[in-house]
This record gives structure tokens, sequence and C-alpha cells, in this order.
């Protein structure tokens, strides 16, 4: 057998049988469905729904605070950044009107202000003054540069025209990354001049590596064009050219997410410096960012999984537990209900036959009397006493009248054990009874019954009626089961103190072993074409179980059939 | 000395034969086919043995019987039926039935169940008489 025959429940065939064969009976097959579906569906669908949503809301609060983050750090940073060139350009600020134009003229001066500027505020690496001309005056540090001329460079104009100047990064002649800020001084005769400073952005990379960018995150700060003016750990070193696009200008602080290089989805979060071509970009890796959500997400989802499969085997186990015991139930009542019927219809049978054995009767003993009188003559009139063939016939006339009497005593007997009638019994007397009913087919058929009974058998109590029936149902299936000229063995024999049994064994063609389990079951028959009702087996069932006893059958194909009935020495309810 | 026996059943085809077979066989036979005019028989003469129909017409076996042990408690009387139930057998013998038979009958077995009744009368009779003896001597103490 199968796994899957053996976890099949029973009714479940049953239940299509019951579809075409029985249409008052109860579908199970269909109110298993049914009750699976219902169960399942109002188990699991709130269950679900509830995940997903759960699902979502979480997953969109951990991405908010993903952005949330990354637009905060962004935001510190860019202060930073601001405040850093914010110090740098007040200082040279304060410089230039601290001083007048004379003393910023005198280098020593001048190099005495870049050195305090070294020590204090740092980040400083020259310092020049260049007049209205574009001219530079003076200059502090280590290129030697003066009288450079500037004026017609890009940034002298733009210090002329907006008071002060903060250059992108640039190589220079110095060859080394740095920027230039530059402030100019109104004179009161409307002239003016300027000071210019060139900054080292080695500070700038200290306050980025010490930002948390956490995992494969990157800050770093790009110009206008989208050449980096710091260096980067993932995006190209100073001066190159970032591969993702420059984003749109904006005065807040913005987070985008796109794909980044290599088709990872980042988060870019930037912001305009104001005052300055500088834009920071801070970069995370959003699937590292979101990686506890995704182990969280693993959880979740795993025990969704177990869960949906735990409500799922109990609901399956449960309903089928239900729906096998509704099976049971209604299969006990459907016996029940035969029973009753087939009671109710030995009642009436049984009053028929008393009636008709009674009517019967009457002109029966007439006819004894009258066939007894003619004898009589007979014997004691000589002329006819010497005649054989009369007294021969009104024997043969006498004869056949006891055979009557006996039939209608028989039908007498069976009418009366409708009801439950306890007596003391002996089970083999029983069985020969009933095997006269049968002597004329065993004969016509020459079947041959051996009847083997333990010596030590007691007489016990039981129902002389249900006895009959059941040894007659059992018999008459012995002998559908048996071939012409087959053998019927059957013995009596004493189990225990308790019990005898009975057993029947016919040598016919036997019963198949799938039909086995069935045969007990109503309404089960091989033999429906001859009219077979499927109820005796049945029924001897329900007796043998009303007498307190138990009915077994053992099956081999070809080599004939075993049914062993057992009952109980003293019967109780 | 014959026994003198009453058979009572409404089938007339049943008791003229029956009668006539006891005869032949040396029994002292009067039957009716009614329980009225037995019961009138049996006030005007004694039997040895009754033999009764259980189920009659126009009065019940079991009435019959009680009217004629009411008559004379001494009477014999056996059962003739076509279905012997345990209970009505049982009240029959109550009712002071001596024995039961099942139609269609062997008229051996009534022929001794006959005898028996009839011994069974003999000793009852003579009971009585000696007590009536007895009692005349205690009355009339001479």
């Amino acid at each position: 057998m199968s796994l899957q025959e053996r976890l099949k429940p029973k009714f479940w065939e049953e239940g299509n049988l019951a579809e075409t064969r029985h249409r008052h009976m109860f579908n199970f097959p269909r109110i298993w469905k049914k009750t699976v579906l219902i169960t399942a569906g109002v188990a699991l669908i709130p269950l679900i729904l509830l995940a997903i949503v759960d699902y979502q809301v979480t997953q969109s609060s951990v991405e908010s605070e993903n952005l949330l983050r990354t637009s905060r750090l962004v935001s510190n940073t860019r202060r930073r950044v601001s405040f850093f060139l914010f110090e740098r350009r007040s200082a040279l600020d304060f410089i230039i009107h601290d001083n007048s134009f004379e003393s910023l003229m005198d280098s020593k001066r001048l190099a005495a202000i870049l050195e305090h500027l070294k020590k204090t505020i740092g980040g400083f690496s020259d310092l020049g003054v260049i007049d209205a001309k574009g001219i530079q005056r003076t200059y502090v540090g280590p290129y030697p540069s003066k009288d450079i001329d500037y004026s017609k460079q890009e940034w002298f104009r733009e210090v002329r025209d907006w008071g002060m100047y903060v250059s992108d990064v640039f190589m220079g002649y110095r060859n080394f990354p740095h920027l230039v800020i530059a402030v100019k001084h109104d004179l009161a005769d409307g002239s003016f001049y300027v000071l210019r400073a060139s900054l080292s952005i080695e500070q700038f990379n200290d306050l980025f590596s010490q930002l948390e960018v956490g995992g494969k995150g990157d800050a770093f700060i790009i110009n206008g064009e989208g050449i980096l003016q710091t260096p980067s750990l993932y995006n190209g070193n100073v001066l190159e050219k970032i591969h993702i696009p420059v984003p749109m200008y904006s005065e807040r602080t913005q987070v985008l997410e796109t794909l980044g290089t290599d088709d990872e989805p980042i988060l870019v979060g930037y912001a305009y410096i104001q005052e300055t071509p500088f834009i920071l970009m801070v970069i995370k890796q959003k699937n590292e960012l979101m990686g506890s959500w995704y182990d969280t997400r693993m959880k979740l989802v795993g025990f969704l999984i177990a869960s949906i499969t735990t409500i799922i085997v109990v609901i399956l186990c449960v309903v089928t537990y239900l729906v096998s015991s509704l099976y049971m139930a209604d299969q006990k009542r459907m016996i029940a209900l035969h029973h009753a019927e087939h009671s109710d219809k030995m009642a009436s049978v049984g009053r028929l036959a008393a009636g008709v054995a009674h009517e019967i009767n009457n002109p029966l003993a007439i006819i004894n009397e009258k066939a007894g009188l003619i004898k009589d003559i007979f014997t004691f009139k000589k002329e006819y006493k010497e005649d054989q063939k009369l007294r021969e016939t009104v024997e043969s006339i006498i004869s056949s009248v006891e055979r009557c009497g006996t039939i209608t005593k028989r039908l007498l007997n069976f009418a009366r054990h409708v009801d439950m009638n306890i007596q003391l019994l002996r089970p083999h007397e029983v069985i020969r009874e009933v095997l006269g009913f049968l002597n004329k087919e065993a004969n016509y058929r020459s079947i041959q019954v051996a009847l083997d009974v333990d010596e030590d058998i007691p007489p016990f109590e039981s129902d002389k009626g249900k006895l009959q029936q059941i040894f007659l149902n059992l018999l008459t299936n012995a002998f559908s089961a048996l071939d012409d000229g087959g053998l019927l063995n059957i013995a009596v024999k004493r189990k225990n103190t308790h019990f005898v049994c009975a057993t029947f064994a016919d040598d016919g063609c036997g019963i198949p072993r799938a039909d086995l389990e069935r045969i007990f079951e109503p309404f089960f028959t091989t033999r429906a074409k001859e009219g077979g009702t499927g109820l005796g087996l049945s029924i001897t069932y329900g007796l043998v179980q009303e007498l307190g006893g138990k009915i077994e059958v053992q099956s081999e194909i070809g080599k004939g059939t075993t049914f062993t009935v057992t009952l109980p020495l003293r019967y109780s309810d | 000395m014959s026994e003198k026996v009453l058979l009572i059943d409404d089938e007339k085809d049943f008791v003229v034969p029956l009668a006539e077979r006891m005869k032949n066989r040396g029994i002292d036979v009067s039957s009716t086919t009614s329980p009225l005019e037995a019961i009138k028989k049996v006030e005007e003469e004694s039997y040895d043995a009754i033999v009764l129909d259980l189920m009659m017409p126009e009065m019940d076996g079991l009435e019959t019987l009680a009217a004629l042990k009411e008559k004379r408690p001494e009477l014999q009387i056996i059962l003739l039926t076509g279905h012997a139930t345990v209970e009505k057998g049982i009240e029959a013998m109550k009712l002071g039935a001596m024995d039961f038979l099942e139609k269609p009958i062997d008229l051996k077995v009534l022929s001794e169940k006959i005898k028996k009744a009839q011994a069974k009368k003999m000793i009852l009779v003579e009971k009585r008489t000696e007590e009536k003896i007895k009692q005349i001597i205690m009355e009339k103490s001479w």
C-alpha cells in the first residue's frame, strides 16, 4: 500500500460512491474540502495580510530611516565644510580689514600674519596681496610669484564683482591639489585690493576620513562639473571625474536613490555648499544599509512559512479526524437504520408466517384424521385389509401431512423468534436445525457438509432465532461461494471458559483482499446483478454483536473462506 | 372398562373421524362442536377425559376450560392446539389443564394421554370417595 493510499481517509472513496449510489448519504470528500478551505481561509488570510502589511510598513520605515540618517550625515558634513571655509574666509576678511594696504605690502608683516594663521586656524600655505590692477604686490609662501598679473583671470573678475571668491581645487604651479580663497577690501577712493590665500585640502581630507559612512560608503566633494575635489574611496582620486551624474541644484540637503556603477542600488545624499562651487556628496550602498532588515525579513518570512505549514497540517489533521468521526457515525446510523428496517420486515414476515401456519394447521388436522379413519377402516374391514396399494396410498397421505406439519411448525418457530428471547441452547443443535433448511440444496448440488462438534460444549445462553439467522446467513453465503460438489466444514469448539466459537470453512472461490475489509459494510455486494442486497453479512455482523459476540473472516482466493463466530456462554445486556 | 371421553372441536370434519377412530380403538367417545353443549353434557354425565380445542369461534378454548373446571374440578382436560405458545400453555396449565397436544395429532399419543387421564381421574375419584366415607363416619357416629 503506497503512502498516499495509507494517508487517504476511509471516507474518501466511500463518499464518492455516495454521490452515485445513495444520494441521501453525505458527500464526505466535499464536506472535507469545504471545511478545509473555510478553516484555512479564515486562519491564513488575516495572517498573510498582516504579514504583508507589516512587511511593507517595516521596509518603508527602515528605508526612510536610512534616508533620514544619510540626510542628517550630509547636513552635518555640509555644515562642517562650509564652516571650515567660512572660518578661513572670515580670517582673511578680518586680516584685510584689520591691516592697511601699506602694512600688508610689508612682506615681513605678511609673513608674520601667515605664520599666525598657520599656527591658529591652519591650512594656509601662502598669502598674496593683489592690487586693483590685478598685479600681485606682495607674496609670502613657498613659491615666490611676485608681480604676477592676475587681471585677466576669471577669479580676479569674480572677486572684483562679488567681493570674495572660493576656487575649485586645482594643481596650479605648485603641482599639489589646493584651492584658493580671495577677499576684497574696498577703499574710500573707490579702488580696492585683494588678499589671496592658498589652502591645502589636507584638512578637508581629514574631515572626510572621520566621517562614518560605513561599509562601502563614500563621502567627498565635487564641483559643478563633477570633478572630484577631495579623494574618494571608491569613486576616483582628486580631480578625476565621478561616474555618477552631477545632481540637480537644490538649496537643501537631498537624498536620491539610484543605481551605482555596478548596478547596485545606492543612496546618494548631496548638498550644495553655499557661496562655493562645491557639492558635498555622500554615497551609501543600499544593500549594506538594509542588511539588518534583510536578516529580519528572512526570519519573518521563515516564521510565516513555518506557521502557515503548521496551521495547514493542523487543519488537515483536525478536519480529517472530524469528518472521519462523522463518517463513522453516519455508517453506524445507516447500519442501525437498515437493521431496524430488516427486523421490521422480519417481524411482518413472521406474523404472516404465523397466520398462514395457523390457517393451514386446521385443514391439515382434518386431512390427518380423515386419512387415519380411512386407514382404520382398511385395517378393520377384511375386504380391504389385503389391498396393499390402498394402504400404502393412505400411509403416504399421512406421512405427507406429517411433513406439512413440520413445515408449519418451522414457520411458527421462525415467527416466534423475531423478539429477543434468551434461552439455553446448544450451538450445534441450532446449526443442525438450520442445515435442515438447506439439506435439499446440498443434496442437489452434492455439497458435502461436515459438522464437527467438541464434546464438552455446554449449553449456553442466547437467542435462538437470532442464532438461527446468523447461521443461516453464513451457510447460504458459504453455499453461494461453493461450487457443486464442494466441501463445507462446520466446527464448534470451546474457546475458553467464557466463549464458544463456530467456524464455517468452505473451499469455494474466496474473497479478494480488497473486498475482505468491507464485506461487513452495508450495501457492499459482489452479487448485485444476482439480486444481492449487500445486507446479509452486515445484518449478521449486527446480530452477532447484539448477542455479545464477534465475527471474523479469513479468506484466500481459490482456497476458500472461513468465518468464525465467537459467542459468549452467558448472555449479558 | 373403556375410557369415556368427550371431544370438543368446532371443526366437524375433524371431530367426527377422530371420534370414529377412537371408537375403533375401543374408547367410548362422544363428540360435540359446541362448547356450550359440551358444558351441558359435562353436567349430565361424567367423563374420564376431555379433549378440547383451544381455538373455537363460539367460545375460546381457555374460557371453555375455565367453565368446565368450574362445573367439575376433577375433570382431566387435554388441550389441542395448532400453535402451542408457551404463554398460552402456561395459562392453560394454571387453569387446570392436564396436558397439551399439537395438531395434527398422533392417535397413539392421544390414546396414551387419555389412559393417563383416566388413571388420574380414578385416583381423584377414589380419594373423594374416601373423604366422603370419612366424612360420613365422622358425622354419623354410631
